[in-house]
């Protein structure tokens, strides 16, 4: 079960049987829309608040996952879920709604895979039949509670990202038909001193590379294992920092197609998002909706997702304290024979 | 009229400008220290007295606009009530005094404050 350090290989590799992703109109828009379940026109999604807005948002891809996976919610034993504001309210008041039993759980932004990893742990133990992992972000709270408030209309650099709108589940089952998880790395906080929440790219970086190599090192495999390996939403700054930090350790990356999901969910030169998206849907959707629909295609067999999180507080950055940070990886194989 | 004052107002108010770019941009500082920084620079700029009239005076006559509509002249604004005050009433005026020429824009800020808030619900 235990490989190397960090890393669990599941015997029992738990199947990912069915997703759900929302998102709202920025996402809509960018290359991927067309692989969203539900694109919202709306960003308050006519709720009166946009934390109500970014629950909605949970709810709906919570639910719809469960649809997919022609299930009802009471056999769905344990909901893990987590994201972005304080006291991850939009998973809590969700997991009400959804009367699930529900693990709360906080990686910031990598938050997606730290979920999916719990879930997949639980599922694979025999702790459960059925399990689900989900999380989700908006781009108006995180604005609110991490910066200004929108309507001050506070300028941002060019290293500052965009808070993906949405939200994405998954279900675990010890049987049935899709991907499977086969393992999970989990990281270690990782702070190189960076005090500028708005280049978090760059702060996270050397967080989703220490990452990554434990996870080769864990399971004695080189990066040309995967088809791809994505981080979570290190954007422009932090992806290329990411880049030189691979060549600096000697880790072969270039092997395989190394990507960013904050990169693949906007076009960088026509939407308004600086140098990429971010937030805890940004991995979830760009994975569970994008990647797993390309792999359940065939176009991909094994994949690394690699969610980064910057493990910051308002209160932290105001005080003048770095930026401790974070990234977990969960590997993903499609049709290939054990 | 003198086309000139309309490009040294134009040039000097940009000029401030750009130093409250830089300090966002190149030293990190918020919006809001920004502001109170280039507020304490006109506060400043007016103590400094050349001949009978303050610094910052002289650069509203040469910039006109330039000068005034930046945030840095309510600095300037403040030194200038309270001087006057104290001229009038001594030591008190200095308390009394700091809102005496501004009290235009604060009470404006306010009262179009309440109208905003009461007419729209910022969801932030």
């Amino acid at each position: 079960m235990l490989a190397g350090h960090q890393t669990w290989k599941f015997v029992n590799p738990p199947v990912i049987v069915s997703t759900a992703t929302v998102v709202g109109p920025e996402e809509g828009k960018g290359p991927l829309g067309d692989h969203f379940d539900i694109v919202h026109e709306d960003m308050t999604l006519g709720q009166d608040s946009w934390e109500k807005a970014e629950r909605k948002l949970m709810e709906e891809a919570a639910t719809l996952a469960i649809e997919n996976a022609k299930l009802t919610k009471e056999r769905v034993k344990f909901f893990v879920g987590g994201d972005l504001l304080n006291q991850i309210i939009s998973n809590s008041f969700a997991a009400r709604t959804l009367s699930i039993p529900y693990i709360g759980v906080f990686g910031a932004c990598s938050t997606s895979m730290e979920s999916l990893a719990l879930a997949s742990l639980i599922v694979s133990s025999g702790a459960a039949d059925y399990a689900m992992a989900g999380t989700c972000s908006h781009n108006c709270t995180a604005e609110k509670q991490f910066r200004y408030p929108t309507e001050y209309g506070s300028q941002k650099p060019p290293t500052a990202q965009y808070t993906v709108t949405g939200a994405g589940a998954a279900v675990l089952a010890r049987e049935g038909d899709g991907p499977v998880v086969t393992a999970a790395t989990i990281g270690r906080v990782v702070d190189m001193g960076i005090t500028d929440p708005f280049n978090m790219g760059a702060a996270m970086a050397p967080a989703a590379v220490d990452t990554i190599q434990a996870h080769l090192r864990d399971l004695g495999i080189e990066p040309d294992h995967y088809d791809l390996i994505v981080t979570g939403d290190l954007a422009s700054v932090g992806y290329k920092i990411a880049v030189e930090l691979f060549a600096k350790h000697g880790v072969p990356i270039r092997k395989t197609r190394y990507y960013d999901c904050g990169l693949m969910i906007y076009d960088l030169d026509k939407q308004p998002v600086q140098a990429g998206g971010s937030g805890c849907a940004c991995s979830a959707v760009v994975a569970y909706g994008h990647l797993l629909k390309r792999m359940r295609a065939g176009e991909l067999k094994r994949i690394l997702v690699v969610a980064t999180g910057a493990l910051l507080s308002p209160l932290s950055y105001q005080q003048g304290e770095s930026i401790p940070c974070i990234a977990h990886a969960v590997a993903i194989e499609s049709g290939v024979d054990a | 009229m003198d086309w000139m004052q309309f490009l040294w107002a134009f040039l000097v108010g940009g000029a401030i400008c750009v130093i409250g770019q830089l300090m966002i941009d190149v030293l990190k500082l918020t919006p809001a220290h920004t502001m109170t920084a280039l507020v304490v620079v006109g506060a400043i700029v007016d103590g400094i007295m050349i001949g009978k009239k303050s610094l910052y005076d002289r650069l509203i006559e040469f910039a006109g606009a330039g000068a005034t509509v930046p945030i840095t002249s309510f600095g300037n604004a403040l030194v200038h009530g309270a001087l006057q005050e104290y001229k009038l009433h001594g030591w008190i005026g200095l308390i009394t005094g700091i809102f005496e020429v501004t009290s235009a824009g604060i009470s404006a800020t306010i009262i179009f404050s309440f109208i905003a808030a009461v007419l729209f619900r910022p969801k932030g």
